[in-house]
C-alpha cells in the first residue's frame, strides 16, 4: 500500500468514526438501563433494555409533540412537493427569461439564518393570526425544505429524455396525458424521495417550532425546552427517538439526494 | 395514407435562420429521405411536420387538410425517435399497445394490432420484455412497431438508425425498407447517412444550410448533382472538381485535357465521378522520362495514395494543384509517384457553375 492510499484509507476510518461513534454511544445509552447509563463501565453491546425509551414514550407531552411534529411534517412534505415538482419541470423543460437568475433565487432562500427572520416572522404571524398553529409552522418548514424539492425534482425530470414524452404527444397524449402516463412513473420514486427529504427537514427544524409555537409544540421544540432539565437516561431516549427515523429515512433516499448535486442518480 | 405539402416553412431559432422558406410535397405512399449533414435543418423540418417544433412561417398541409396549428396527436402521424423513446415503465406489449390505448380503442383489436406490427417487427417473442432487457436493434423494432400499429397516416423517422452498430443497420435497413413498402405509409426519413438514403429511398430531398438544394431520386442525385453541395455530399469519394479554362468555341482545356463544353461562360467547373474515368496509361515514377507526352484528350493525375478497398483501389492523385480522386480496378499495379492518362466517359461529364455553384445543362 502506498502511503497515499494509506492516508486516504485513515482519513475514511477517521470520518467514519465522526459520524459513528455518537450514534452508536447513543443507541447504547439508549436501551441500557438508569444505572448503566450513569455508571462505568459501559455495555459495548446495548442490552436492550426499554425501559428508558418506555419511560420517555409516556412523558406527558411527548405523545402529543410527536403528533403535532407528524402533522407539521406531512403538511410540510405535501406542499414543498406540490410547489416544487412543478418549478423543478419547469426549470428542466421550459426555457424562459431569468432562469438562471429564479434557480439562484431559489438557493437565495437559503441565504439568510431563520434566527435573523424569527422575529419579524413571529411578529407577522401573530398579526395574522398563523401564530402557535400546525400550519403555521408548516408554511415556515416548507419555505425551508422548498429550494431542495425544487433541485432535486429538477435534476430527477432532467434525467428523464425529452423524447419519451415527445413519443407520447405524437401517440395522442396531450401535456398533461404524456406527464400522468410516461414522466409521472418515472420520477415517482425519486418524487417519493423528496417528499421524505422534506419530511426530514421538518422533523428535524427546531428554531422556528421553537419560535413560533407554545401549545403545539413539535417534539424537538418540546425536547428542547423540557429535556435540558430531565436526567440523563431520558436525554439518550429522546435523543433517539429524534434522530433514528431521520437516519432511517435519508438512508432509504440518498442515492436521489446525490443527484441534487449533479452526481449521476442511476 | 395521405400526401404531405409543405408550403414556404420557414424557422427561426432568434437569430439563425434554420429553415428558408421550404417547400416539399411528398406523394401519398411515397418514401421520402431527407438528406444532410448534422445542422443542416433536417430534423427541424420533421419536427415541424410532427408539431414538435412550430414553424416561423408557412403551412403544412396533411391529406388535404392543413394541420400546422394543430396538437401532435391530432396529425395523424407517428414517429420513430434517433434513441427510440421505448417507455421503460412498460412491457413491449404496452409500448406497441400505447397509442391504441389512447384511440380508445377496445381490447380485441388492440391484442390483434399488436400481434400483427410485433409479428411484423419480429418481436412476437419480446412481448413481456421491459425496455431494458432488450438489445438497441430490438429496441428500434420496437419503436417502428408501435409507430406502425397506430396506422398513420405519416410516418415520420429521425435518424433510427444511428444508433445501431454497423451491421445491424445494414439488416435493418433491408428489413425496414421490405416493411414500409408493404405498409404502404407515406414516410419522411431524416438521415445524415448517404447510403441507408440511396438504398431506401423513392425520392431524396438533400438539404443544405436551411435549404432542399435537389429532391430526386437516389441515382438522379448521384448521377446530376443539381449543386457542388450535392456532387460533394453524395458519393464516397465524392466528386472531383477542376477549374476550367476557356480556348475559344465552347472549348475548354482542363489542366491540359480540351473538351467540348457550354459556349456562353467565361468561367466554368469540369466535374467528373472517381469511377467515371477510363485508365489509358501510367508513367511509372522510376522511367526518367521528362519528355511527357501531353494527349489532349486525357487528364494527367499524379498519384500520390494508394488505398486498396478490396472491390477496387481508390488512388488520391494531383491534377494541377487540386485533389484529384480516380477508382482503380483492384488488380490495377499502380504505385504512389505514378503519372495516369485518364480519360473521362463523356456522357458522364458534368459542368458547374463557379459563381452560383449550380450545374448547367
Amino acid at each position: 500500500m502506498t502511503p497515499v492510499t494509506l492516508l486516504s484509507r485513515g482519513a475514511v476510518v477517521l470520518l467514519c468514526c465522526w459520524v459513528l461513534l455518537p450514534i452508536y454511544l447513543l443507541i447504547v445509552n439508549t436501551f441500557s438501563s438508569q444505572a448503566d447509563v450513569s455508571g462505568f463501565p459501559k455495555n459495548l453491546i446495548p442490552p436492550m433494555d426499554t425501559e428508558n425509551v418506555e419511560f420517555f414514550m409516556g412523558y406527558f407531552g411527548v405523545g402529543k409533540a410527536l403528533l403535532s411534529s407528524l402533522k407539521v411534517a406531512a403538511i410540510t412534505m405535501i406542499l414543498s412537493i406540490g410547489a416544487g415538482a412543478p418549478a423543478g419541470y419547469a426549470l428542466s423543460r421550459f426555457d424562459f427569461r431569468g432562469k438562471n437568475l429564479f434557480r439562484v433565487f431559489v438557493l437565495m432562500t437559503r441565504a439568510f439564518p431563520l434566527p435573523l427572520l424569527a422575529l419579524p416572522l413571529a411578529v407577522m404571524y401573530i398579526r395574522i393570526g398563523l401564530d402557535d398553529s400546525v400550519l403555521g409552522l408548516a408554511i415556515i418548514h416548507t419555505v425551508l425544505a422548498l429550494p431542495f424539492a425544487v433541485l432535486i425534482t429538477y435534476s430527477l425530470f432532467s434525467g428523464i429524455p425529452i423524447e419519451l414524452e415527445e413519443a407520447a404527444w405524437t401517440l395522442g397524449c396531450n401535456r398533461f396525458q404524456a406527464f400522468v402516463k410516461v414522466i409521472f412513473p418515472l420520477v415517482l420514486p425519486g418524487i417519493a424521495a423528496s417528499a421524505v427529504f422534506a419530511f426530514v427537514i421538518s422533523w428535524n427544524e427546531v428554531f422556528a417550532a421553537a419560535v413560533l409555537t407554545i401549545e403545539n409544540r413539535t417534539l424537538p421544540a418540546f425536547l428542547l425546552q423540557s429535556l435540558g432539565t430531565s436526567p440523563l437516561h431520558l436525554k439518550f431516549a429522546g435523543g433517539a427517538v429524534m434522530v433514528v427515523p431521520a437516519l432511517v429515512f435519508i438512508f432509504l433516499v440518498r442515492k436521489y439526494l446525490f443527484s441534487m448535486w449533479g452526481i449521476a442518480n442511476r | 395514407m395521405a400526401e404531405i405539402n409543405i408550403k414556404q416553412v420557414a424557422k427561426r431559432f432568434g437569430k439563425t435562420q434554420a429553415l428558408h422558406s421550404i417547400d416539399l410535397n411528398v406523394e401519398d405512399q411515397e418514401f421520402l429521405v431527407l438528406l444532410g449533414a448534422s445542422g443542416c435543418g433536417k430534423t427541424t423540418l420533421l419536427r415541424i411536420i410532427a408539431g414538435l417544433e412550430t414553424a416561423s412561417d408557412g403551412e403544412v398541409w396533411i391529406g388535404g387538410k392543413r394541420i400546422d396549428k394543430l396538437r401532435p396527436k391530432d396529425r395523424g402521424i407517428a414517429m420513430v425517435f434517433q434513441n427510440y423513446a421505448v417507455f421503460p415503465h412498460l412491457t413491449v406489449f404496452e409500448n406497441i399497445a400505447f397509442g391504441l390505448r389512447m384511440q380508445k380503442l377496445d381490447q380485441s383489436t388492440i391484442d390483434k394490432r399488436v400481434k400483427r406490427t410485433s409479428e411484423l417487427m419480429h418481436i412476437d417473442s419480446l412481448l413481456e420484455r421491459y425496455s431494458g432487457q432488450l438489445s438497441g436493434g430490438q429496441r428500434q423494432r420496437v419503436a417502428v412497431a408501435r409507430a406502425l400499429a397506430t396506422e398513420p397516416s405519416v410516418l415520420l423517422m429521425d435518424e433510427p438508425l444511428s444508433n445501431l452498430d454497423a451491421l445491424l443497420r445494414m439488416e435493418m435497413r433491408a428489413e425496414l425498407k421490405t416493411v414500409l413498402a408493404e405498409s404502404k405509409t407515406t414516410t419522411v426519413y431524416v438521415t445524415h447517412d448517404q447510403v441507408e438514403a440511396m438504398s431506401m429511398a423513392d425520392r431524396i430531398a438533400v438539404m443544405h444550410e436551411g435549404e432542399i438544394v435537389q429532391s430526386a431520386s437516389a441515382i438522379e442525385v448521384y448521377r446530376d448533382p443539381a449543386t457542388q453541395f450535392v456532387g460533394s455530399f453524395i458519393g464516397n469519394p465524392p466528386m472531383n472538381f477542376l477549374n476550367a479554362k476557356s480556348s475559344g468555341n465552347g472549348e475548354w482545356n482542363i489542366e491540359g485535357l480540351l473538351l467540348q463544353g457550354p459556349s456562353d461562360r467565361t468561367a466554368i467547373q469540369f466535374a467528373i465521378r472517381p469511377e467515371d474515368l477510363q485508365l489509358c496509361g501510367v508513367k511509372s515514377s522510376t522511367e526518367s522520362n521528362t519528355d511527357q507526352l501531353i494527349e489532349p484528350d486525357k487528364l494527367h493525375a499524379t498519384v500520390r495514395v494508394i488505398e486498396p478497398l478490396g472491390s477496387h483501389k481508390l488512388a488520391s492523385c494531383k491534377v494541377g494543384d487540386a485533389l484529384f480522386r480516380v477508382v482503380l480496378d483492384s488488380d490495377s499495379s499502380v504505385s504512389a509517384g505514378d503519372v495516369l492518362a485518364l480519360k473521362p466517359l463523356p456522357d458522364r461529364v458534368r459542368w458547374f457553375d463557379p459563381e452560383s455553384n449550380k450545374a448547367m445543362a
